[in-house]
């Protein structure tokens, strides 16, 4: 199993350490509950270590992504601006959802999945194929995300020099302070920072944050904060044979540069043009009892199925995000342990920055 | 490691069940099984009165991670629900053996169970 250069951390702090795609990771610290509401009500971290970072360096590197990915890269002009997109495959699946850093015109970083690592960059290489560009993997980097209405004043207390760098960093933006790469990004609804940084110096910088009281949490708390959030994950809303028009992710789609010819294009062109027939909505169980994956929900227009569905410790009550046939709202029934059971047809995100919005 | 008590008998499916012995059990989930569920957010139970046969799913405990069915380990019929999980199913997680409790129940006798030392053995 594979470890981050956290893995002794985790297990000093008593992690629950789990097999999560080869890598051996915390599902919680004691209570995933608790560490969900240390990240809605302060803050907390989570080492994601295990996602992978890579670099793309040379003149092509801009005409490069912008067949690579689905949103258009030249939207990206500033130093650190992120962007979020997806890469498909030709039948316009998707093959994993990522985020892309601009750094300058011959300089990209972008952060993919860890348990589709291997896939992508085996899929970024022979797209590449052609480009002048190089495709950098960097398995020599640690993530660690701190996330929470506290995480900025922790970071700045726990690591000096950040706030000068990152003090005024706007969402979705990134600076560089030495070898750390400091993004203002997340997965949770909250306020947060994701920190790349050499691996060396990852159990250092954890121990910093823990003293500025900033406490870990695990992968099953990231799950429902994420839920909650109404963010997707690779896997449960898409997957190879999903469209990004099915996933509720058409707003990462940029069709408006009609000389863009990115890999999957035309079959999503040819998906719109015949009729998008499903789309992801959130649910909410009305009665007692938990939401699980797969479950089939029963919609006035055709069934559908439960692609994540957990407990939101912040409502109290089972949520989940279905994919459904297009057009269906008001009120549906789920199949749980074969039973029908009722719920509320919602559009997410059920929270974000520590307030219910539905 | 997971705590096993010595005053009362286990199932393989990870239940406990205490006899009173005035007739009725008492009986829950263990330690090993709370721990592996998590965060426990729902317990389904039945009412007094209810029956059930022996080995029919007849509690279910839900935590964030995974629903887990619980089974009557005899033909029974339930004396008591543990109402107090409604409000408060975590007990199942910080008490297992004391006050998160699932049910009280009648039975003639009970046979099959494991002793805690042949329990505690299955768990190495």
């Amino acid at each position: 199993m594979k470890h981050t250069p956290l893995y002794q951390a985790h297990v000093d702090a008593g992690g629950k350490m789990v097999d999560f795609g080869g890598w051996e990771m915390p599902l919680n610290y004691g209570s995933q509950i608790e560490e969900h509401h240390q990240v809605r009500t302060d803050v907390g971290m989570f080492d994601v270590s295990h996602m992978t970072v890579v670099d793309f360096k040379g003149i092509e590197a801009k005409a490069f992504l912008q067949t690579l990915i689905a949103n258009d890269v030249d939207k990206l002009k500033t130093e650190g601006k992120a962007l979020y997109s997806c890469m498909l495959n030709e039948t316009g699946g998707v093959v994993d959802d990522l985020i892309v850093y601009y750094l300058n015109e011959q300089d990209y970083r972008m952060v993919i999945n860890a348990g589709t690592t291997e896939k992508d960059i085996a899929w970024i290489n022979a797209q590449a194929d052609g480009f002048d560009v190089s495709v950098e993997p960097k398995f020599d980097l640690a993530m660690i995300a701190v996330q929470g209405p506290n995480a900025r004043e922790k970071v700045f207390a726990a690591m000096s020099g950040v706030e000068e760098v990152a003090g005024e960093l706007k969402p979705f933006n990134a600076a560089s302070l030495g070898g750390l790469f400091i993004a203002r990004t997340g997965y949770t609804g909250e306020d947060g920072f994701e920190i790349m940084l050499p691996e060396k110096s990852a159990e250092f910088t954890w121990k910093m944050l823990l003293e500025a009281g900033v406490k870990p949490c695990g992968l099953g708390a990231r799950d429902t904060l994420r839920l909650e959030a109404g963010m997707s994950l690779y896997g449960s809303e898409m997957n190879d044979e999903v469209s990004p028009l099915e996933a509720a992710l058409t707003w990462t789609i940029d069709l408006t540069n009609e000389d863009r010819n990115f890999v999957g294009r035309n079959a999503l062109e040819a998906l719109r043009d015949e009729g998008v027939k499903k789309t992801i909505v959130g649910l909410i169980l009305e009665g007692k009892g938990v939401i699980r994956d797969h479950q089939k929900v029963v919609t006035s227009v055709g069934d559908g199925e439960v692609t994540s569905g957990s407990f939101s410790p912040t409502m109290g009550k089972a949520i989940a995000l279905a994919r459904v046939p297009m057009g269906a709202t008001g009120s549906c029934e789920i199949e749980m342990r074969n039973k029908l059971v009722s719920a509320k047809i919602v559009k997410p995100p059920f929270v974000r920055n520590g307030k219910v919005l539905v | 490691m997971s705590e096993v008590r010595d005053d009362r008998q286990y199932t393989e499916t990870h239940e406990w069940i205490l006899d009173n012995g005035d007739g009725t059990y008492t009986m829950g989930v263990t330690d090993h099984a709370q721990a592996l569920l998590g965060d426990m957010v729902f317990v389904e139970l039945p009412g007094a009165g209810d029956e059930a046969s022996q080995e029919d799913e007849f509690c279910v405990v839900e935590s964030v991670k995974a629903a887990s069915g619980v089974y009557a380990p005899a033909d029974l019929e339930v004396v008591e629900a543990n109402e107090e999980l409604d409000g408060e199913p975590e007990l199942v997680n910080s008490s297992c053996y004391d006050d998160g409790w699932l049910v009280k129940f009648k039975a003639d006798g009970i046979e099959g169970l494991m002793s805690a030392e042949d329990y505690a053995d299955t768990l190495d």
